[in-house]
């Protein structure tokens, strides 16, 4: 026997790398080798994917899948920390896993360029021990969870928006699956994302920490895991609650006694709402009732008295708006009297995308108001030739 | 005396005034307060906006999406809309955030 060399059970580079969690009791060089077996699988690589990914990758979590079809935009950057500079219009799964390789190069890595639907789920999901919603919408968090009670992997669910998170994990022990706690899906109309609503990076770096923290507790098969809890956590106060969740429910349509959902369904059709369309675009006026962004251009150049009214809140004005138009938030229209626009006439409504304009024209024809909105709003008008008008 | 404590998070708050936290007295009635004659006395006393954002579209309880959370404890535990409101309850409805 040599004594002179080391009995171990890791390899001497992990030894060094892990150090500092393998000395905590509930890791060791069990919990060390249960990662390092371990396969998680990341949907979506935005400002949760980002921290969630990372975390797992440092922490040696021996396959790492990233699922998401979206490329890098400079609007994401902010907060979606696994991207560069250099990764704006291209793949975000690329992008996550070339950063991926830079802080852990032992581990291996897989990335899925595609949207997850109900015809691929199955096939993605099935090799993985465990799943992290990292999505940013309710039809893929509907369709994770459907897929994961079907495959029976646990699914830790983060969301953020504003300065406000949220954490759950779902379909594990005697805990419930997200339609257990949330049997229908909310109204299109009720659901706000971060495009339109914001989000601080940090919050995601919260929420998101704390997603790779229970997944790895899970892998750890440690006792806490934070099933059948809510944790709600509020960055502009500084609090962060747990809640006591209801158990599974033995009548739910998917993890029940009896389920009537034993096959993926079409998520898009449930929610009213798509994984992929971040906007949808509301068809309220007839045609002639608006203004492509070219005509409204010509309007602009020819008619220097031309009333423009701006309906965007007020936060969004004062970042970009068109010289000499008016702002009258959406929300003030609506809450204000008839008698301000008495004998206006000839307007024209701008909003960031062409929605709440049309409701906007809606409103003011009402009161006797001739006014047109432009199709695609801001975002379309600033995509114009010769236009320069910031896009957010 | 029925006085509660009522928050508003996940963006619920924006349907009442911005306030995340407010106390109020439940005016005295023959029946007991329930959660749900509690939605339906806050959509037509203190809601702003839209009630359909938290109301159901039929007009029973809250919307879906939206979770009521009695004294920090999910409300399907403690009998969904059908709990009767005890003094000095805490009561939080929480829209689920979708956002990533
Ligand atoms: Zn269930």
């Amino acid at each position: 026997m040599n004594r002179l060399k080391a009995s171990q059970y890791l390899p001497d580079e992990s030894i060094e790398r892990y150090s500092r969690q393998i000395l905590l009791p509930e890791i060791g060089v069990n919990g060390m080798h249960k990662l390092s077996a371990a396969s998680v699988l990341i949907v979506g690589a935005g400002g949760l994917g980002c921290p969630v990914a990372m975390y797992l990758a440092t922490s040696g979590v021996g396959t790492i899948g990233i699922v998401e079809y979206d490329v890098v935009e400079l609007s994401n950057l902010h907060r979606q920390i696994g991207h560069r500079e250099a990764s704006v219009g291209f793949s975000k799964a690329k992008s996550l896993v070339s950063t991926l390789k830079t802080l852990n190069s032992s581990i291996n890595y897989m990335s899925f360029e595609t949207a997850l639907s109900d015809s691929n789920a199955k096939g993605i999901v099935k090799d993985f021990d465990v799943v992290v919603d990292a999505t940013d919408n309710v039809s893929s968090r509907y369709l994770l969870n459907d897929v994961c009670v079907l495959l029976r992997k646990p699914l830790v669910s983060g969301s953020a928006l504003r300065w406000e998170g949220q954490l759950t994990v779902y379909n594990h022990k005697t805990g419930p699956c997200y339609r257990c706690v949330f049997p229908k899906p909310p109204p299109p109309e009720t659901v706000t994302n971060c495009s339109d609503g914001g989000v601080l990076g940090p919050v995601t770096g919260v929420i998101g920490s704390m997603q790779a923290l229970e997944v790895i507790k899970i892998l750890l098969d440690e006792d806490g895991v934070l099933y059948g809890r809510l944790v709600m956590f509020d960055g502009l106060s500084g609090s962060h609650r747990t809640f006591r969740l209801r158990d599974r429910d033995p009548q739910c349509a998917v993890c029940g006694d009896e389920p009537t959902v034993s096959e993926l369904i079409d998520y898009d059709a449930f929610c009213g709402s798509s994984a992929c369309d971040k906007i949808p675009s509301l068809k309220i006026l007839a045609p002639q009732d608006r203004y492509s962004p070219e005509e409204f251009k010509e309007r602009l150049l020819n008619d220097p008295y031309v009333h423009i009214i701006d309906v965007r809140p007020s936060e969004e004005f004062a970042v970009c708006h068109i010289p000499d138009s008016l702002n009258l938030p959406f929300e003030e229209l609506k809450a204000s009297p008839s008698s301000l626009y008495e004998g206006l006439q000839d307007v024209i409504v701008v909003c960031r995308r062409g929605n709440e304009s049309q409701l906007a024209v809606k409103m003011l024809k009402d009161l006797g108001v001739t006014a047109k909105d432009v199709v695609g709003g801001l975002q379309a008008w600033s995509r114009l030739p010769g236009v320069s008008f910031p896009s957010y | 005396m029925c006085d509660i404590s009522l928050e508003f998070a996940g963006g619920a708050e924006l349907l009442f005034e911005s306030r995340k936290k407010q106390s109020v007295s439940l005016p005295p009635q023959d029946r007991p307060w329930t959660i749900d004659l509690l939605v339906k006395w806050l959509a037509k006393n203190l809601l702003k906006g839209n009630p359909e954002m938290f109301i159901h579209a039929d007009g029973s309880g809250v919307r879906p999406g939206i979770l009521v959370l009695i004294n920090e404890i999910d409300w399907e535990l403690l009998g969904g809309k059908d709990y009767r409101i005890q003094n000095n309850d805490s009561i939080l409805f929480v829209s689920t955030l979708h956002g990533g």
